[in-house]
């Protein structure tokens, strides 16, 4: 494996449309921050040093049992191919500003990836599809042990795992459910019910994490607070709101197909046909359409449609994926061309029906 | 009051800001506050770190922003000032938890609402703490056996963390 097929590899393992859920909740992720002993944290570690912790990490990570996972420097690959990693969601955006002395392991499927000399030494990440933190946490848990045997992890009794920023302090645990919300934005209901998520401990993100905007109706509902509690009782508080929110948007889904079902239908199938017949689609207005045609296959409305194309597509369609299947860099207005290419050959590929004749 | 931003809609969200330690506040109609926030949000600098200094500068107590760095305040093992923490919001090594844990320790609890770890213990390294978890439980248990007068089993209970305290001291 290489940067080249990590990135020709366009369906990662949580892009298939599986686990519990899935009509709402996307994607599932655990992310845990760590750092060595005997080190300076990232942001004050010399060049030399950061060399010497990625070698470590990398004899460490060689060790998995599960598998193999390739080694991925950032100052040996293209910034193209850097914001492609970050449209996979294998990396940060912020993460790739800065390729010096960084890299990433990545597995075969993609749903694990452990970045070296981000925020801190170590972010390992597991990635799942639909509602299923527990496993993720489980899989998390299991490259931390891993590491943890041949690294020395920078622990204090009282506080726990010692972050480079303190928020991130004690578990090092974040825990988030990407969600899609169409019916509650629609009813307008979205503000209300997200709202009240600071006051449970929990924060709602964009698509891309911290600081970015929600696109396409997509939410990233992750815990705020890091120590004092333990990882299972994180998970549960996460669990149980994100169910919660799960009812409220399929209850808003249900009396949108009552009362509103003529209208609702109007609007997925003017995505469905503005997606396969649009010559140039700009990536916002993509995401949006995007989001109303799903709407209309988990609602029965399109029902010949895999599920799994929604969320490729979210990601393929990025102005990184664009320009790098490309060839070379190409403007907004070219990506708009390819973009509505891509889509409009991949919704009818997906088109199951159409395929059987 | 009327909007700042619009002038138009009455102002009924009201934003203060804490940047470089200076305090902005706005007055704003629902629609731009909301604007308002995108536009934040499209900066990661806002996040964390900034959000992180306003807290340490809460404080009184807490270093005041621009203070000119003074030897004794910074960390030994990576030389970083508590000045320089508060204005990245970012700690330099780990020794630095303990060299400014005076300050930490408040601000800990303001975060997570606690100052105590009770997660995840590391394997390899955690066993010390694991050993410490495991008779402070038994001591509970100890004590259950003892208010209940079944002595035998309280003594097998009180050879184990004999043995387990050995252990450590060894």
């Amino acid at each position: 494996m290489s940067i080249e097929s990590i990135i020709q590899k366009t369906v990662s393992h949580w892009m298939q449309a599986s686990g519990r859920l899935n009509d709402v909740v996307i994607s599932s992720r655990i992310r845990l921050a760590r750092n060595l002993e005997g080190y300076p944290f990232p942001l004050e570690l010399s060049e030399s040093q950061a060399l010497e912790l990625i070698n470590q990490v990398k004899e460490a990570v060689a060790k998995a049992p599960d598998g193999p996972f390739e080694y991925v420097s950032l100052s040996e690959i293209s910034p193209l191919e850097r914001h492609v990693l970050v449209e996979k969601h294998l990396v940060s955006p912020q993460y790739v500003e800065n390729p010096m002395g960084r890299g990433v392991a990545i597995n075969d499927d993609q749903s694990i990836s452990i970045m070296v000399n981000e925020e801190d030494h170590l972010r390992i990440q597991c990635f799942l599809p639909g509602f299923n933190l527990e496993e993720a946490w489980d899989c998390a848990a299991k490259v931390d042990d891993l590491l943890e045997a041949s690294l020395d992890i920078a622990f204090d009794e009282k506080i726990g795992f010692l972050t480079a920023c303190p928020t991130n302090v004690g578990t090092g645990l974040r825990a988030s459910a990407m969600v899609h919300l169409p019916a509650l934005v629609m009813t307008n209901q979205v503000n209300r019910v997200l709202g009240s998520l600071p006051q449970l401990g929990l924060t709602v993100r964009g698509l891309f994490g911290e600081g970015s905007d929600a696109m396409g109706n997509l939410f990233q509902i992750s815990n705020q607070v890091t120590l004092g509690k333990t990882e299972e009782d994180i998970l549960a508080n996460l669990s149980a709101v994100t169910s919660q929110i799960v009812d409220k948007e399929r209850e808003a889904r249900q009396s949108l197909s009552e009362g509103a079902k003529e209208q609702l239908e109007d609007r997925v199938w003017r995505a469905y046909g503005l997606l396969t017949n649009a010559r140039l689609i700009p990536g916002q207005e993509a995401l949006k359409l995007l989001s109303d045609v799903r709407l209309g296959a988990d609602l029965g409305f399109i029902s010949n449609l895999e599920l799994e194309v929604f969320n490729e597509l979210i990601v393929s369609t990025g102005p990184a994926h664009l320009q790098y299947f490309a060839g070379q860099e190409i403007n907004s207005m070219a990506r708009a061309g390819q973009r509505a290419i891509l889509i409009r050959s991949r919704l009818i590929n997906a088109d199951r029906e159409e395929q059987r004749c | 009051m009327y909007c700042e931003e619009c002038k138009r809609k009455p102002a009924t969200v009201h934003v203060t800001k804490i940047i470089d330690g200076k305090k902005h506040e706005s007055h704003l109609c629902a629609t731009c506050a909301q604007k308002d926030q995108m536009d934040v949000g499209v900066q990661p600098s806002f996040a964390i770190p900034n959000f992180l200094a306003a807290l340490f500068n809460l404080n009184p107590e807490i270093a005041a922003p621009f203070v000119p760095d003074n030897a004794d305040d910074t960390c030994k093992k990576c030389g970083v000032s508590f000045n320089k923490i508060t204005q990245t919001g970012r700690l330099g090594c780990n020794q630095c938890y303990q060299e400014f844990s005076d300050r930490l320790e408040p601000l800990l609890r303001r975060i997570h609402g606690s100052g105590q770890h009770l997660g995840k213990v590391p394997q390899r390294r955690g066993g010390l703490i694991r050993q410490k978890h495991e008779i402070s439980q038994l001591r509970v248990n100890l004590q259950q056996f003892v208010a209940r007068e079944e002595f035998e089993q309280a003594a097998v209970i009180r050879d184990e963390i004999r043995k387990l305290e050995q252990g450590l001291e060894g």
